[in-house]
């Protein structure tokens, strides 16, 4: 009577068209930003040529403003924007895990205690939260993941305390108790692994998220000014968005298909480990 | 024979391609009359639910389904005839009555919104009428206030009145047939016996023929005219009840009847001058839930008050009670899961509610609990040898030896040493239960505490799963807490009970003691309830 797991994790992710897409998209994202010093090993700064050249064979997406090639700006800023996106997620998920843990195992005063703290953080609209970190901080690499970390750990900490609040009153934990366990074992070996699919469904897209907060605050100036981003080339051809369309439309589009192609994904990896949902 | 209400000949329901057989029932023949009970008796995977789904034609399709066979049911034969006409048959002339009441009641609906409903779809009568029948047929069955309940939404009733109102909704349109698929089984024993009293007058009264869905011989002992028993999908005997039960032909059905615990203790030495092991003083717990911010307000239970027991060496110890009445919580109190508010455990002399650190966890090694839900107290993330070794190893034993120690455990309680490389996932529920008794056992306790071990399990695998626990008890001379809320298993295993009830114990005694001469109302109400009461099987098992 063993119940038929008929196909494999990755068997069910396959059978998802749109997730074999996004996960498509986010490969060549990936190579780009690999390959990015490769193809274009100076720096996306450097001025190559006429300010304002229509995309034409030398440089294929055309040059900004200045006269930077748009497309080594895109590759190099595929660098960034997956960079900043994984980070600031695993900053936000160690956060968000450990708070959430904590108030979902323990439960009673600790539980409100901590639950009171996130819905402050929650309470406060995301995006100028981030913005006036940054401006406090002074605009960098890290204080943007800082800032990105800081506004989203709420929604991982609330998931993952109602996750470890069910697993909590199972009886495979209360035997773990019995054992004697510490606490800390149970939290790490016993309960964690059993909501492991849940937490990475909810990166996965905290990624999609994390690229579109730096894009912003790349696009209002707050980006690092040493480092190349999509949003930073956006904001920089914004004024020039009749004369020159290509400078702000290109990065556009490579946020918009990576950010798309991150939820397909994560989507993906959610209908993959609950297969009853899909198959209805 | 006009009498005949329905007649199921050569039925065959099929399974999916990949299941363990081709047909999920094969070739079975019923025939209800007005006024008559057949029970279907089987256990889990004997395909009597989908019995009763395919006269309802609710098959789970849509590889699941009637793929030969007819059933006549006044007339016409119920696989044949169209969608439209069968939505006229359900509800008004056969009618389902569900096992979890809280499921197959609509939430959002009143109970009166869903009886007319009901009554509306079925009938042209006006709406006072339809009124004035709901309020009858809840007075029928025994709700009070039956004007108050067309009003009332299925959470603010009692699972007992959720039933009722079910059973209302089955009857009011005074169907020919009702198809019961384990009513009771969601109840306790006190309402069990009062919704098949219920169930039994009014069919009675209205000869209604009824095919009632089973895996307890008790209930059938109560109520069946004839016995249909079914044994992975195949009907392996059928005959009047008595017949059955007392005289039963086929292999498969005398070792189910001689696997159901008898009501008379079994003879046991008594330990009376045994050392003491486990006592508890005056032990209390409280819940608190809800309450506003910071949990101030809110209600309160009493979920264990005073409570005072004594284990003896060797002894086995039953606590018997029904739903809330405290004794699960008590079990999670003795073995420190939970914390109690005042009152003392004394385990071996030394009070351990105070214990802390290494103190607590050194007492946890001598009292280990076997859980109730063989499917929900073992991490289905890691192998089994994993899960038994993980606790001498949190205890110091290193990593070789209590891997090898958890095979020799496998090996004790009747497992192969090469479950050890399985997950739980792969074993059925009688397994896991040997699989959460080895992990219980690989601290070396001195005490068990078992909550409900087999209630989960079916009947065969349950007398199997008790004989293995007193076999190990006896073996490793354990002493036993034993929480359980049948009172045929507690006849059997255990030396003395202390019975519960809303948190108190009212009764506690020797075990032969208490079913001979009950003293409390409630131990007496409790006894009366038994399913099948006044037939015994024991007699049955001493024949081969």
């Amino acid at each position: 009577m063993t119940p038929s797991t008929s196909s494999s994790f990755w068997q069910r992710y396959q059978r998802n068209r749109s997730a074999m897409f996004g996960l498509a998209i986010l490969s060549v994202t990936i190579l780009m930003s690999v390959l990015a010093p490769l193809i274009y090993p100076g720096s996306p700064f450097a001025l190559v040529g006429e300010p304002r050249t229509a995309p034409n064979a030398e440089f294929w997406l055309g040059t900004d403003t200045l006269g930077r090639d748009v497309m080594a700006g895109i590759f190099h800023g595929a660098r960034t924007s997956l960079m900043i996106g994984l980070t600031a997620t695993v900053v936000s998920l160690i956060i968000g895990v450990i708070v959430g843990g904590i108030a979902g195992y323990y439960g009673g005063t600790t539980d409100n205690v901590l639950m009171r703290l996130t819905e402050f953080f929650q309470t406060i609209p995301n995006f100028l939260f981030a913005i006036v970190l940054v401006a406090v901080m002074t605009p960098s690499i890290y204080s943007i993941i800082i800032a990105i970390a800081v506004v989203t750990w709420p929604a991982v900490a609330r998931l993952v305390r109602g996750e470890f609040m069910a697993l909590r009153n199972r009886e495979f934990v209360q035997a773990c108790i019995g054992i004697g366990m510490s606490d800390a074992r149970i939290l790490a070996l016993h309960i964690l692994p059993n909501c492991l699919a849940a937490i990475s469904v909810i990166g996965s897209l905290m990624v999609a998220t994390a690229i579109l907060v730096e894009s912003g605050l790349s696009f209002l100036g707050l980006g690092d000014p040493n480092v190349m981003s999509w949003g930073y080339l956006v904001g920089a051809g914004r004024t020039a968005l009749r004369t020159a369309w290509w400078v702000c439309t290109f990065p556009g589009i490579a946020i918009l298909l990576t950010v798309l192609a991150i939820n397909l994904v994560g989507e993906g990896l959610n209908d993959a480990s609950n297969p009853r949902l899909r198959d209805k | 024979m006009t009498s005949t209400v329905l007649d199921i000949h050569d039925l065959h329901v099929s399974l999916p391609q990949n299941a363990d057989r081709p047909y999920a029932v094969e070739g079975l023949n019923i025939s209800i009359e007005r006024d008559q009970i057949v029970c279907v008796v089987g256990e889990s995977g004997s395909g009597k639910t989908l019995t009763g789904r395919a006269v309802m034609r609710l098959l789970p399709g849509p590889y699941v389904k009637a793929v030969g066979g007819r059933i006549d049911f006044g007339g016409e034969d119920l696989l044949k005839v169209s969608e439209a006409r069968m939505r006229q048959i359900r509800g008004d002339r056969i009618a389902m009555i569900f096992q979890e009441p809280m499921t197959a009641l609509n939430p959002l609906m009143t109970i009166g919104e869903q009886i007319d409903e009901l009554v509306r779809m079925h009938t042209r009568l006006p709406k006072p009428e339809r009124r004035a029948r709901a309020r009858a047929i809840l007075d029928d069955v025994g709700l009070p206030d039956p004007a108050g309940m067309l009003g009332a939404y299925p959470h603010e009733l009692s699972g007992g009145q959720r039933q009722r109102a079910m059973i209302a909704m089955a009857l009011i349109l005074e169907p020919e047939l009702i198809v019961a698929d384990e009513p009771t089984t969601a109840l306790d024993v006190t309402t069990q016996a009062q919704i098949l009293k219920l169930l039994k007058d009014l069919q009675a009264e209205h000869h209604t023929g009824v095919l009632y869905i089973t895996h307890d011989f008790g209930v059938v002992a109560d109520i069946a005219d004839r016995v249909e028993v079914m044994h992975r999908g195949i009907q392996v005997e059928s005959g009047p009840a008595e017949q059955v039960l007392n005289r039963p032909q086929d292999a498969y059905t005398r070792s189910l009847i001689s696997a159901v615990p008898s009501l008379i203790p079994a003879h046991r030495p008594l330990r009376v001058n045994a050392p003491v092991v486990l006592e508890t003083h005056a032990l209390c717990k409280t819940y608190r839930s809800g309450g506003g911010l910071f949990g101030i307000g809110g209600r309160t239970v009493d979920a264990v008050r005073d409570v005072s027991i004594r284990l003896r060496q060797g002894e086995t110890l039953g606590i018997v009670g029904e739903s809330g009445s405290g004794k699960s919580t008590l079990a999670r109190l003795v073995v420190r899961i939970i914390d109690s508010d005042s009152g003392t455990i004394n385990i071996d002399n030394t009070e351990i509610t105070s214990l802390r650190g290494a103190n607590l966890r050194q007492m946890r090694r001598r009292v280990q609990m076997v859980f109730q839900d063989p499917f929900g107290s073992l991490n289905p993330r890691y192998r089994v040898g994993r899960l038994i070794a993980e606790g001498m190893i949190v205890h110091g034993t290193p990593s070789k030896e209590a891997y090898r120690r958890a095979d020799e455990l496998l090996d004790l309680v009747g497992l192969q040493a090469t479950a050890a490389n399985r997950f739980p996932h792969e074993f059925s529920g009688g397994q896991r239960q040997r699989i959460g008794l080895a992990r219980a056992l690989a601290l070396d306790p001195d005490i068990l505490v078992a909550d409900e071990p087999v209630s989960a399990l079916d009947v065969s695998v349950q007398a199997q799963v008790l004989d293995l626990l007193d076999e190990i008890r006896e073996r490793l001379k354990l002493s036993m807490l034993f929480i359980t809320h049948d009172l045929r298993v507690a006849a059997q295993v255990c030396d003395h009970i202390a019975v519960m009830s809303k948190g108190a114990v009212v009764e506690y005694g020797e075990t032969g003691q208490i079913f001979a001469n009950p003293t409390h109302p409630y131990t007496q109400e409790l006894l009366d309830a038994v399913p099948g009461r006044s037939w015994s099987p024991v007699l049955l098992a001493k024949s081969p």
